[in-house]
């Protein structure tokens, strides 16, 4: 492209990478050292609202409390919302495409009083509607990360 | 120096909302902002004693962005320039606030982003939380389609509804010099776009935009005497939880709140009677109809009804985003202040072909997070 006779330049980033080792925290690690080890949930509640919280962390927002009761969660729940992705996008952490279509889904654990965000299997979109009851499905070999959980199924 | 009552909206200046601006760097598109908004104040950079910046390192590529524009906005050396993150809803207050402080008599508002040169994808997932959000890559669209579908089942909201909204938007933004997206969309286009993450299709979504924006702020009293004087009534801001997990996403309990505190201080009672325009941040064709409920122009899940009865049309009792809103141009950043911009423009009378008659108060809105974590309304008036 040109502009009063001058070619407009454009530079590229290029390949240099900035990783970063994130500090998971003492509610965190504990989370996903139960999904890793035992694909077990646990979540966290508030003494003074009561509130459960997956995943888990330190302080309750609206109480402004610190919170050390932990309270097992289940592994089955029931969809929130959800989408289904219908066009392929890079998986950012892979920068490979994901195959289309799957499904997001805000996933209310039994035992939690948050929704839980993750992938939902698409195999029968009929099935796949608000209050659908989902149960996860956990990987083979499993890291201590997010995506020890697989995705969550629907099993209506 | 008491309150809100003592400030004055003297300037303003936006650049074109363009799906790419390849012959403008990030200073470039600032400069033409500042430029213009104080050509429109009828003042030189000298009169200005304090300049609030924004930008998006992300959006930017470097971190500091904001700073980066000191030459480009008239800082040059020795002038106080600071920076807030965020929507430029957001600087406005700040820069307000510092009028308010007493330390300061006229701030310069500028906000600049270039959605064009980089992945919106890998942007706004890096909105999230990097331990258990980012890496199942959640980001403005997916989850923007969460909210909506979220929305939809808890009120019976119809996507007929939603896309009722894009064919007002887009309509609106022919007559407006600035828009980036100038097409004429039937209810059928915008249900027959592609489907990008159920219920949400391309026409229910705002583009990617390059763009900048700058507002002068005064608490001089000579400025309520300006040909330009819009009056701030009002200001309110609120934020809710970040995970997304944690609020009902179908509910805008945050700009509940920001804006009973924008009408308490404006004195409105009732918003639907009481405001004769407004712009609000729609992203997304079904956050319109959300945000009327979250600003009282309806009771919650009210928002579907009111598109039906064409109340925020044109002609309509209440009408919204006369400009075309986001969904016709989305600099994001600069999204809120080109709102604000906006309403001062219809408050002045100056809004051109686009311009809703009578208009004597006027409500901006801007937002700031994943599914409107965070709200800023102004109320601004003759």
């Amino acid at each position: 492209m040109t502009n009063q006779g001058v070619d407009l330049l454009t530079i590229n980033s290029g390949e240099a990478e900035q990783p970063f080792c994130y500090t998971v925290g003492l509610e965190g690690s504990k989370f996903l050292t139960e999904i890793r080890d035992n694909k077990r949930f646990v979540g966290i509640k508030c003494p003074k609202c009561g509130k459960v919280y997956v995943p888990p962390r330190k302080v309750c927002g609206p109480c402004f409390t610190e919170m050390t009761e932990w309270v097992p969660v289940k592994d089955e729940g029931y969809l929130h919302s959800y989408t289904i992705l219908r066009f392929a996008f890079l998986d950012p952490e892979t920068g490979k495409e994901k195959p289309v279509p799957y499904g997001y889904a805000f996933i209310r654990l039994d035992g939690a009083d948050t929704d839980f965000q993750h992938y939902v299997e698409i195999k029968d979109e009929k099935k796949v509607k608000i209050g659908a009851r989902v149960r996860a499905v956990f990987e083979e070999k499993r890291a201590g990360k997010i995506t020890d959980v697989k995705h969550f199924v629907v099993i209506d | 120096m008491n309150g809100v009552e003592d400030i004055t909206i003297i300037g303003v200046g936006q650049t074109a909302i363009e799906r790419e601006k390849p012959a403008d760097t990030f200073a470039d598109m600032a400069y033409e902002a500042v430029t213009k908004a104080l050509d429109d104040a009828g003042m030189s950079i000298d009169d200005i004693d304090n300049i609030v910046t924004t930008s998006n390192d992300f959006w930017d590529g470097r971190t500091i962005s904001s700073m980066a524009v000191n030459d480009a906005v008239g800082a040059g050396l020795g002038k106080n320039i600071t920076t807030v993150e965020g929507d430029g809803t957001f600087s406005a207050f700040y820069g307000m606030c510092r009028i308010l402080s007493g330390s300061y008599k006229n701030s310069l508002i500028v906000t600049h982003v270039k959605g064009s040169i980089s992945d919106n994808i890998h942007i706004t997932n890096g909105i999230f939380d990097p331990i258990y959000m980012r890496p199942i890559g959640l980001d403005s669209l997916n989850t923007a389609a969460l909210q909506m579908r979220r929305y939809m089942a808890k009120y019976g909201i119809s996507e007929e509804q939603c896309a009722k909204v894009s064919v007002k938007n887009h309509a609106n933004a022919l007559k407006n010099p600035y828009a980036q997206i100038k097409k004429t969309f039937t209810l059928e286009d915008v249900m027959d776009s592609r489907l990008i993450a159920d219920p949400l299709k391309l026409l229910d979504c705002s583009p990617i935009s390059d763009g900048a924006a700058a507002v002068i702020i005064s608490g001089e009293e000579s400025a309520k005497k300006h040909k330009n004087a819009v009056k701030v009534r009002g200001v309110g801001y609120c934020a809710d939880a970040y995970f997304l997990g944690d609020r009902d996403l179908a509910d805008a309990n945050a700009l509940d709140m920001a804006a009973s505190r924008a009408y308490e201080s404006a004195e409105i009672v009732d918003p639907l009677s009481e405001i004769d325009v407004a712009e609000v941040y729609d992203a997304f064709s079904y956050m319109e109809l959300m945000w009327y409920e979250g600003l009282g122009f309806c009771a919650p899940g009210g928002g579907g009804k009111l598109i039906d009865r064409g109340v925020t049309e044109m002609d309509g009792k209440l009408p919204v985003n006369p400009s075309g809103g986001l969904l016709s141009g989305h600099p994001v950043i600069t999204g809120g202040l080109i709102r604000l911009i906006e309403a001062c423009l219809q408050v002045r009378g100056d809004a051109g072909d686009h311009q809703v008659k009578g208009v004597k108060t006027a409500l901006a809105h801007g937002v700031n997070g994943a599914c409107g974590q965070s709200h800023c309304v102004w109320i601004v008036g003759r």
